[in-house]
């Protein structure tokens, strides 16, 4: 399907929102590499609800957003986003820094949430587990390392970037450093709090990423009251992009559970 | 014109085929390959290389910071500069430059400071510096904060030596509610600070703001940069509405003298390339972490540098010399291209590294007491 492009002001910084199909709301939040586009798992779930995939203030094609420093910024941010789109309830889903933002919006309200689904997120650590240096990584090194797959990282890299991609790529990747550069990717406060997310959780996590490995998903598990998880097998830090075919099912039936 | 003699203190002893099979000599480089015993050697050389300006004639002796890398040997220069300090009787001793965003009290850099000048009655210069890309990977400081944290950490520093205590410092940053340092600097009303650069433009319009008018000098780069960029702040001072003295323009760059051009270029060319190509290089992702400059000097530099960011390791001693990174040569080569550039520029400070990559003792004395007493008259 073809969704709808917009460059809209929802809550302040004019930022770019994809949205598509029909019925119960469902809100996208991306990861530190970017806007995705729309993606083949969301040509599904828009069958059955109204996908919304929103761009972080800052990254790529969206406007500046300097005040927001930040993930408790964003999280207010989307807060304010939530109230403007007027929706009563909405399906949250974050894949990484998206989880983390996600899950930090969750601890300090969630009564517009239906669900939320958390992949591979940031957020939390594990001590003595290390996660992937991707500020350290060359692209081409960071995609290979996102995938477990390796011919698909071979797609990526062998489509070339056009000009206005590579510019957009340095503002995400600098608004990301902002969010996740120290301490990396995680909040050490965050943990404590994961007892107020009160709605039915989601975890899903590549059994191979090498950007945050698949032992970060035991404090998750440990401290959302609702929550169950996927582990998807050789699959990277994408699983909605590698292993769709594990995670689609897992994540339909959640989904329509929830709106039960 | 004033001469300072600089050193960054390289390990010499690197096995540079090992270490060019990692990303970096930076950050990476596994310290297993720093041999204590070598290291210790390579301390007692260059401190006396340095302490041995003073006789020689230098104005200025000078250190600096460098972190987690066989690039440097010094994470805290000022033991460095301390030891200088009890070597030497008159020589001004420079510290150019602590990396202020790189720390979580900056009133520990002021104080530092004031000791030094203290204990030196008043012969030191400082320098202050944003730290090089590699250091917000070493130091974990979050580098899309390092403007912010470079100006706030500038004018905590400069009102702990000039307000008389206790004040307190309100910053984003940084909140100090007493900032009352003991000692005082020695120096009214504060240590000279220097700015070493690459250039950037808004380090230019700061350091030349008729407030702060710090001397500003361009390092390690091709001889047309160093000239556009003394240019630039020259420029910049008179839209400030002032003219730039050459005591303002300086530029660092290494140095070797020999009998004949020849011979210079002959003994100099592995030590040269080694610290290009060994030492120094990082990757792109290393040397310019996001935020570090601004989206529009960092695409701009990607565009401009695109060839050397992709292949760090690719100098040669020709292409050094032909950018004119380098200044090799006979006494009166190397004595002209210092006269081309303060032609161009009007700059009046040539701060010398006499010692790099793993140039050895020998050669590094001789060309160092060439330049002192080959170079330096003629031009002063």
């Amino acid at each position: 399907m073809t969704p709808e492009i917009q460059l809209t002001a929802v809550a302040g910084p004019k930022v770019r929102l994809l949205r598509g199909g029909s019925g119960s709301p469902l809100l996208f939040l991306h990861g530190a590499g970017g806007f995705p586009g729309w993606l083949p798992i969301f040509d599904r779930l828009a069958e059955k609800h109204e996908v919304i995939i929103a761009e972080h203030p800052g990254f790529g094609g969206s406007e500046d957003a300097a005040e927001l420093r930040n993930v408790s910024d964003y999280a207010y941010y989307y807060l304010d986003f939530l109230d403007a789109l007027g929706l009563p309830k909405v399906h949250v889903i974050g894949h990484s820094l998206g989880g983390w933002i996600a899950s930090e919006i969750a601890v300090r309200d969630c009564s517009r949430f239906a669900s939320l689904t958390l992949l591979a997120p940031a957020g939390l650590r594990v001590k003595g587990v290390q996660s992937g240096d991707n500020f350290i990584w060359s692209p081409a090194e960071s995609v290979r390392n996102v995938f477990h797959n390796q011919a698909l990282a071979e797609q990526v890299l062998a489509r070339p970037m056009s000009d206005l991609e590579q510019e957009q790529a340095i503002r995400s990747r600098l608004v990301a450093a902002r969010l996740g550069w120290e301490p990396r990717w995680f909040n050490p406060n965050l943990e404590k709090w994961l007892h107020r997310i009160k709605v039915s959780t989601l975890l899903v996590w590549g059994a191979d990423d090498k950007l945050l490995p698949a032992a970060y998903a035991a404090p998750w598990k440990a401290g959302v009251p609702r929550i169950r998880s996927l582990i998807a097998s050789e699959c990277g830090h994408s699983p909605h992009v590698e292993r769709a075919d594990l995670v689609l099912p897992e994540l339909s039936a959640f989904l329509q559970e929830s709106d039960r | 014109m004033k001469f300072t003699s600089f050193h960054l203190m390289p390990y010499r002893p690197l096995d540079q085929k090992k270490a060019l099979e990692y990303r970096s000599s930076w950050v990476v480089l596994p310290n297993s390959m720093y041999d204590p015993k070598l290291g210790a050697d390579e301390y007692e050389a260059y401190i006396s290389h340095l302490a041995a300006g003073e006789q020689l004639g230098f104005d200025v002796i000078a250190v600096n910071e460098h972190h987690q890398t066989a690039y440097g040997l010094m994470p805290a220069p000022n033991i460095i500069a301390s030891a200088l300090i009890q070597r030497t009787k008159h020589v001004k001793i420079a510290i150019i430059g602590r990396a202020l965003p790189l720390v979580s009290n900056p009133v520990a850099i002021a104080e530092e400071f004031a000791m030094l000048d203290n204990l030196s009655r008043g012969r030191i210069i400082t320098g202050f510096v944003r730290g090089i890309g590699s250091e917000y990977h070493s130091s974990g400081v979050n580098p899309t904060f390092s403007h912010e944290r470079f100006h706030e950490a500038h004018d905590l520093i400069v009102q702990a030596w000039t307000q008389p205590g206790p004040t307190s410092f309100d910053g984003d940053h940084y909140n100090m509610r007493y900032v009352n340092i003991w000692p005082r600097p020695y120096q009214d009303p504060h240590p000279a600070i220097w700015i070493p650069s690459q250039g950037s433009s808004e380090t230019i319009q700061w350091a030349s703001d008729p407030r702060r008018k710090y001397p500003f000098m361009v390092t390690f780069s091709p001889a047309a940069s160093v000239e556009r960029y003394l240019n630039m702040y020259r420029e910049a001072a008179h839209n400030h509405g002032y003219e730039a003295t050459g005591e303002q323009l300086g530029w660092a760059m290494p140095v070797y003298v020999a009998e004949t051009d020849e011979q210079a270029i002959e003994e100099a060319s592995a030590a040269a390339e080694s610290l290009f190509n060994i030492y120094l290089p990082q990757p792109v992702e290393m040397l310019l972490p996001p935020g570090y400059m601004s989206i529009e000097s960092f695409t701009r530099t990607l565009k401009m540098r695109r060839a050397m960011l992709d292949n760090p390791r690719s100098h040669t001693m020709a292409s050094l010399m032909e950018s004119g990174t380098l200044v090799v040569g006979s006494p009166r080569t190397v004595r002209e291209r210092i006269e081309k550039m303060r032609d161009a520029t009007g700059l009046q400070n040539i701060i010398a590294m006499l010692q790099f990559g793993t140039l050895p003792e020998h050669l590094t004395r001789r060309s160092m007491e060439m330049f002192a007493s080959e170079v330096m008259p003629k031009l002063r």
